[in-house]
């Protein structure tokens, strides 16, 4: 049976997000033929809404208030819940992105709805909806699925393929202004640290670096080869506990968990709790001086030998022909 | 200052997986506080230090995960309670309906959550405790300064810091680097011993189990396919070099 479904879009730093597109794919497989509707709050204009249309919305919901210009819980919490009673979705998708975690779980127990968060695939065979999702940070997955209600889920950035986007495709478009009250948490101040950095988790390449890179100085190589290659930077716990790096470059079991195209692993040994959060990615590069660090066993190319010699020669090459 | 800790017993990190008739295996297992619930712990105690209070730790769990509680009080908790009955062994709407239950036993000024679970990994609870007791919350907390009722704290929001002022009560949840969670000291856990935990069934708390059943199901629990270790280049370094980005470009195709 075909399905309505709604996807909470979501713009980052002026521009959609990809795993917006993402969460439209799924949504349009979810809706099995029925209305997708993908929903913008704050600054979204006609540019956006003809984007999402491109991307397989069947109609999109601008949804503005000055409460939602930046975001909090509560605004949020209310103008989604306000827009969810005029559509009466089937199905409900948002990315697993520090918005997605944050509001999906809130709106969910204001609903009454269970939530599957983090998926990393779904399969629809007819009516039901299974989704995948890792636990333990991928060191296994699980497939499950909503029992009772509405379909309810987040999904991780980088894993549903989206769409080729169809230029043809309109959507109608609907500004909506929400009424919203009551806002519980201020925010003072904001400090922007990624400014110019492309996020881990979005990322199609990383370069990390672990304890081989011996100090903060250190990643400075690692830095180069990711500007060389327009890749994030990421880094092991035992660079962020050693002080090299901030916690929020963590790649593994705490920290982040991240699905690359491409890996390229600097002075890591590869714990089991790093791999844990890498091992995913779908190419390896490992760099260490030790041939017999486990980091090897999963990756696809080693280099056996100084990162410090390696990472500037790779740096210099990719400069000479630019990815 | 009353203050409640959310607490799941999980994995060491350092423990592979293993599956035995489709379900996880707990053979031989090294347990730990949830490393994100252990900066949570850790806050709590901190604060109470600071300005005074109590802290209170709550698990939902089997009887193993006590001694994730007996930990938590040898940190410095005052006090604790676990849920240990498997009839609300649920998903996070079932969890966090009976959390709601014994949270709304006491009057909490704070709440304090890891912002997920290293085994699952839904970070869910927190945000759904906090609507299901009707307070704001805000989550992966960075730091966090308590000055009477006004908690202020910094938020982080995919690298990028928020600065957040909000009242109690409220619910946050912990992200990595709020602090260095301690070591619980030789007396700490001797006076551990002598601490209340609390043991409690649905029945105690009063639950209808039919009213809060989960809304979610696991189907299938599986593992990744192993990744066969691949080519460990040879040669001069030049070359190998050299040969890893022909590979990269041609092979793999992923620059």
């Amino acid at each position: 049976m075909s399905k309505n479904v709604l996807v909470v879009a979501e713009k980052r730093n002026g521009s959609l997000r990809n795993v917006s597109f993402e969460a439209l794919a799924a949504a349009k497989e979810i809706a099995a033929g029925g209305k997708v509707t993908a929903v913008l709050f704050g600054q979204g204009d006609n540019a956006d809404a003809n984007q999402l249309a491109q991307y397989g919305a069947d109609q999109v919901y601008l949804v503005t208030n000055e409460e939602l210009n930046a975001y909090s819980t509560d605004a949020f919490s209310q103008a989604f819940t306000e827009v969810f009673q005029i559509i009466n979705p089937d199905a409900i998708l948002l990315g697993h992105t520090a918005l997605g975690r944050d509001l999906a779980p809130r709106v969910a127990a204001r609903l009454g709805l269970g939530l599957v968060s983090d998926c990393t695939a779904i399969e629809v065979n007819g009516d039901e909806v299974v989704f995948v999702r890792p636990i333990y940070a991928g060191k296994a997955f699980q497939k499950k699925r909503v029992t009772d209600g509405i379909i309810f889920a987040t999904i991780r950035s980088n894993n549903i393929a989206k769409g080729e986007p169809d230029a043809g495709r309109t959507a109608d478009t609907i500004e909506y202004k929400a009424t919203i009250k009551d806002i519980r948490t201020v925010i003072k101040d904001v400090v922007r640290k990624t400014a110019g950095t492309i996020d881990l988790t979005e990322a199609k390449i990383i370069v990390s670096g672990g304890r081989g890179v011996k100090s903060a100085e250190g990643f400075n190589p690692i830095r180069e080869l990711a500007d060389a290659l327009g890749a994030a930077v990421g880094a092991s716990r035992a660079a962020c506990d050693a002080g090299y790096c901030d916690y929020s470059m963590q790649v593994g079991q705490t920290g982040k968990v991240v699905t690359p195209d491409l890996y390229i692993a600097c002075g890591i040994s590869g714990a089991v709790q790093h791999l844990a959060g890498m091992s995913n990615s779908k190419i390896i590069v490992a760099i260490n001086k030790d041939p017999e660090a486990p980091i090897f066993k999963v990756a696809d190319y080693g280099i056996v030998g100084d990162l410090f010699e390696v990472v500037p020669m790779l740096t210099e090459e990719f400069k000479k022909v630019p990815v | 200052m009353k203050i409640l800790v959310l607490l799941k017993q999980t994995f060491d990190t350092e423990e592979k997986i293993v599956l035995s008739n489709g379900k996880v295996s707990e053979d031989g297992v090294k347990y730990v506080i949830n490393p994100y619930d252990e900066y949570a712990v850790e806050e709590a105690v901190a604060i109470k230090e600071k300005h005074g209070g109590e802290v209170t730790v709550v698990t939902i769990g089997p009887s193993r995960a006590e001694a994730a509680l007996r930990t938590a009080l040898a940190m410095g908790a005052d006090k604790a309670i676990i849920v240990d009955d498997e009839s609300v062994f649920g998903d996070e709407y079932m969890i966090s309906k009976v959390l709601a239950t014994v949270a709304k036993r006491d009057a909490y000024d704070l709440i304090l959550g890891g912002y997920m679970a290293v085994d699952d990994g839904a970070a869910q609870v927190g945000p759904r405790l906090a609507e299901e007791l009707g307070i704001a919350h805000i989550s992966t907390i960075t730091n966090m300064e308590v000055d009477g009722s006004l908690v202020k704290v910094e938020k982080d929001v995919e690298g990028d810091i928020e600065i957040i002022e909000v009242n109690m009560p409220v619910l946050v949840t912990a992200q990595q680097g709020l602090n260095e969670p301690r070591y619980p000291s030789l007396p700490g856990i001797m006076k551990a011993k002598k601490k209340p935990i609390e043991r409690l069934t649905a029945d105690d708390l009063g639950l209808n189990i039919e009213e809060i059943l989960s809304k979610t199901e696991v189907l299938e629990q599986y593992l990744p396919q192993q990744k066969t270790a691949g080519k460990i280049l040879q040669g001069e370094l030049p070359e190998q070099v050299s040969e890893l980005i022909e590979a990269l470009r041609f092979e793999a195709k992923v620059v």
